[in-house]
């Protein structure tokens, strides 16, 4: 179904450029952004900050899926992992750009800007992060 | 003096060999790689396309030079005949993913393979004028080539991306200047999926003439010849045209061989100069001078007298990865794969 445009407007920092948010209270990173910390609750509220996360980080547990979705039809089999990113914060993103089996728990990855989907051909283009491996 | 602050580049992993299009439309794909001097070409994955491509070399580019606050970035212009909309541009996306919005101007030039040369020039201007303090031009394309029509063995996906400052710059612009006419030899209607070219009239008077015409201008200008340069880098829709007219300028293989990547990566179109001063980038030393002058048909050729600075000793150039590393370990596909990425498959309607 269509995303609208004001949820895509909105998603961007996120989905773009990894902006979560850190509780200015127990300083805890939390991605996607809240504005609200589940550990201080009352004495975080008002002290959530933007946080820009790093891009790169490590594989900590992936799956290869081989069922149809959408967009990725064109890609099939895909990866998805769970990445654990420098700042210790987990995300979850497709691992583009790898061979399927050469993928392991640990492997040093960066976040790169993919389409991610596209509402049909006349509709908005999602771009967002996923994970290519990092051989620097 | 305006000129390079840094500068970052990108090809898609993907390639595809001309034997391998030759033998799926019954032609001769060797002796058509040979005659246009193209061993491979690059094919974007089916997620990647003109902003992907800009985005990953402008964040490389930015990662060269962490002291550069993106916010200090007051233009951000890409050139390119494939951005993905035909209305919304391709610019502030790019300039969103790397943080240099909102305080700043941003188009999407087109200008068939030199617009991201002539992004260099807008961006010069406004840096030099002290409008702006720095900004970004992109030259990038996913090219497209109609299925079996000769484009087809050089069309390919790749790009760059230039800070311009007027400080700390490792290479200053000592120069611009170009050579515009109405030339009909390459063009795409609105709307239309592929480009239609003039065949052999996209060279001589196309070509050859623009591209010569602007180094001769800029050499006369500034009083140089061939000898003066350590490198020179010229549009590359194929490995022949820019070994012919290096050599009708006087220039030799040697002077070439380093900003020429078309025989490796295929014709990146406005990807293509920007990539191959990239790649003289990547190994020039201080006080090497290069000559560049892209082409785009329709027609135009902009021309860049370049020297590099002791900066570059200081630039941080291992903080992204350069070409050569991006280039190795490419992924070759088949012609069936190739049509799946490009989408000439027919899919089912989505629900």
């Amino acid at each position: 179904m269509a995303m609208v445009s004001a949820r895509e407007w909105r998603e961007i920092p996120g989905r773009y450029n990894l902006i979560g948010s850190k509780c200015g209270c127990c300083g805890k990173i939390f991605f996607p952004s809240r504005s609200f910390c589940p550990d201080c609750r009352r004495a975080g509220i008002g002290k959530m900050e933007p946080f820009k996360l790093s891009r790169k980080g490590e594989v900590y547990s992936f799956s290869i899926n081989h069922e149809y979705s959408g967009f990725n039809g064109r890609m099939m089999p895909y990866a998805v992992a769970f990445i654990r990113n420098d700042d210790g914060v987990m995300l979850a993103g497709q691992l583009v750009d790898v061979d399927l089996d050469k993928i392991e728990i640990g492997m040093r990855v960066k976040a790169v800007m993919r389409k991610l989907n596209e509402d049909g051909a006349a509709g908005v283009i999602h771009y967002g992060f996923k994970f290519v491996p990092d051989n620097e | 003096m305006t000129g390079i602050v840094s500068y970052g580049a990108y090809v898609p992993r993907y390639r595809i060999k001309p034997e391998e299009i030759g033998r799926v439309w019954g032609a001769n794909g060797a002796a058509m790689g040979k005659g246009l001097m193209i061993t491979q070409k690059s094919v974007p994955a089916p997620d990647e396309d003109t902003v992907t491509i800009a985005t990953t070399a402008a964040r490389d580019m930015l990662d060269r030079v962490p002291e550069v606050n993106p916010a200090d970035i007051g233009a951000v212009y890409i050139g390119s005949e494939s951005h993905p909309y035909a209305v919304k541009p391709t610019s502030s996306i790019v300039a969103e993913a790397i943080g240099a919005t909102p305080n700043m101007t941003a188009a999407d030039l087109e200008f068939a393979c030199k617009a991201g040369t002539a992004g260099i020039q807008a961006g010069m201007g406004l840096v030099a004028s002290g409008m702006v303090k720095y900004a970004v031009a992109i030259g990038a394309d996913t090219s497209q080539g109609a299925p079996g029509d000769a484009l087809e063995y050089s069309a390919s996906a790749g790009g760059a991306a230039y800070l311009i400052g007027n400080e700390n710059c490792i290479a200053t612009i000592n120069k611009t200047l170009s050579f515009t006419t109405d030339t009909p030899d390459f063009w795409r209607r609105e709307g239309m999926m592929y480009p239609v070219h003039g065949g052999r009239f996209s060279g001589e008077p196309a070509y050859f003439r623009h591209v010569t015409s602007a180094a001769k201008m800029m050499m006369e200008a500034m009083g140089t010849t061939p000898a003066d340069y350590n490198y020179v880098v010229l549009h590359q829709p194929n490995g022949k045209f820019p070994t012919r007219a290096a050599k009708m300028l006087g220039f030799s293989d040697e002077q070439l061989a380093p900003g020429l990547l078309t025989p490796v990566i295929g014709n990146t179109y406005s990807g293509a100069v920007p990539l191959g001063l990239a790649h003289v980038l990547d190994q020039a030393k201080p006080g090497d001078r290069i000559l560049v002058t892209s082409y785009g048909s329709g027609a135009g050729s902009d021309a860049f007298d370049i020297t590099v600075t002791d900066e570059i000793a200081r630039f941080k150039r291992d903080n992204a990865p350069i070409l050569d590393k991006i280039l190795a370990d490419p992924v070759y596909i088949d012609y069936a794969i190739y049509a799946k990425f490009k989408e000439t498959i027919k899919m089912p309607e989505e629900e």
